[in-house]
């Protein structure tokens, strides 16, 4: 296989790494909401830790990506 | 990519060391002239009943005010104003960067790794200044088991280092991927010409506004993990 091919598809896969934190966030925020419409007055003490958990799951799928990038650079 | 190269507006260098003033340099120095304008202009009547402005100034000070309250405890208040500043300066950097011709400061790493090495520094001295050596307990966890205590205090060292590194990654790697993104949409709107260039010009009309609320978005949670590194440096409840 050509390198530059063989580089572009690499590049590629890497990428499949931001399914498992689309997954992830989802995930967050699809449970928070669920815990906040069954206890709306606790919603609001827990919306803090709702984007703290979306930010660390984040960066695990923004580190795939970030690999991406040097791969095509 | 364009967007992305840096230019040297003013070509300098001192002892040795290219200290240009580049275009990167011109926007960051945008983003805090129009924060500070912004804050200084919209609190001028300081008026009970608020101007518009004054209300929108007012609104994100409580904002981030709520936050440090609600994440350090009062003592954390003392520190409000270096987290209000590095949020004041990343969302307008961040903001400032979707209008299109303009430069995105927070799109490169030496950028955000530069703001994240600062509050990893501020908060590591505010660590120690308040609780003394104390401070390294925050590597040994209560209620471990002995032997397992070696490889738990490396793990936890590495996470506190790394912790400058993950913070800048997220915001650069959020910015550069909104950016990248328009870019090749941008590039099927010339591809496929009048005819069907309309559906991802619309498709860039609407990620340009996900884009802002991203921005504000990451410019909360940089100020957010700020504010919760400061807790663990405020309080020993490790």
């Amino acid at each position: 296989m050509d390198p530059a091919t063989a580089k572009l598809i690499g590049a590629g896969l890497a990428c499949t790494g931001l399914i498992g934190a689309g997954i992830g966030v989802g995930t967050i925020f699809g449970n928070y909401l669920n815990g906040a419409l069954r206890n709306p007055s606790a919603a609001d003490s827990q919306r803090i830790w709702m984007f703290v958990g979306a930010a660390m799951t984040e960066l695990l799928g923004l580190l795939a990506f970030v690999v991406a990038m040097i791969i095509l650079q | 990519m364009h967007q992305f190269e840096l230019t040297k507006k003013v070509p300098l260098e001192l002892f040795g060391y290219d200290v240009s003033f580049t275009n990167s340099s011109l926007w960051m120095l945008i983003a805090v002239v129009a924060a500070s304008a912004f804050l200084i202009m919209s609190m001028r009547g300081r008026s009970l009943v608020p101007t518009r402005f004054q209300s929108m100034a007012e609104v994100i000070y409580e904002f981030m005010a709520k936050t440090v309250r609600d994440v350090c405890g009062p003592e954390g208040m003392k520190y409000f104003p270096f987290v209000f500043t590095i949020f004041i300066f990343v969302f307008f950097a961040n903001v400032l960067g979707i209008i299109p011709g303009s430069f995105t400061t927070t799109s490169h790493i030496s950028v955000t790794f530069a703001l994240a090495l600062t509050v990893f520094v501020f908060v590591t001295l505010v660590g120690f200044k308040t609780q003394g050596v104390g401070y390294l307990k925050m590597f040994v966890p209560e209620g471990v088991p002995l032997l397992l205590l070696p490889l738990i205090v490396v793990i936890e060292v590495i996470s506190y280092f790394m912790r400058p590194v993950s913070l800048s990654v997220r915001l650069f790697a959020n910015m550069l991927a909104g950016h990248i993104l328009l870019k090749v949409f941008a590039g099927f709107v010339i591809g496929l010409g009048l005819v069907g260039g309309w559906a991802p010009l619309a498709f860039m009309v609407g990620f340009t506004g996900f884009e802002l609320g991203i921005a504000m978005l990451q410019a909360f949670i940089f100020a957010l993990l700020t504010c919760i590194y400061l807790n663990d440096a405020l309080h020993s409840h490790h």
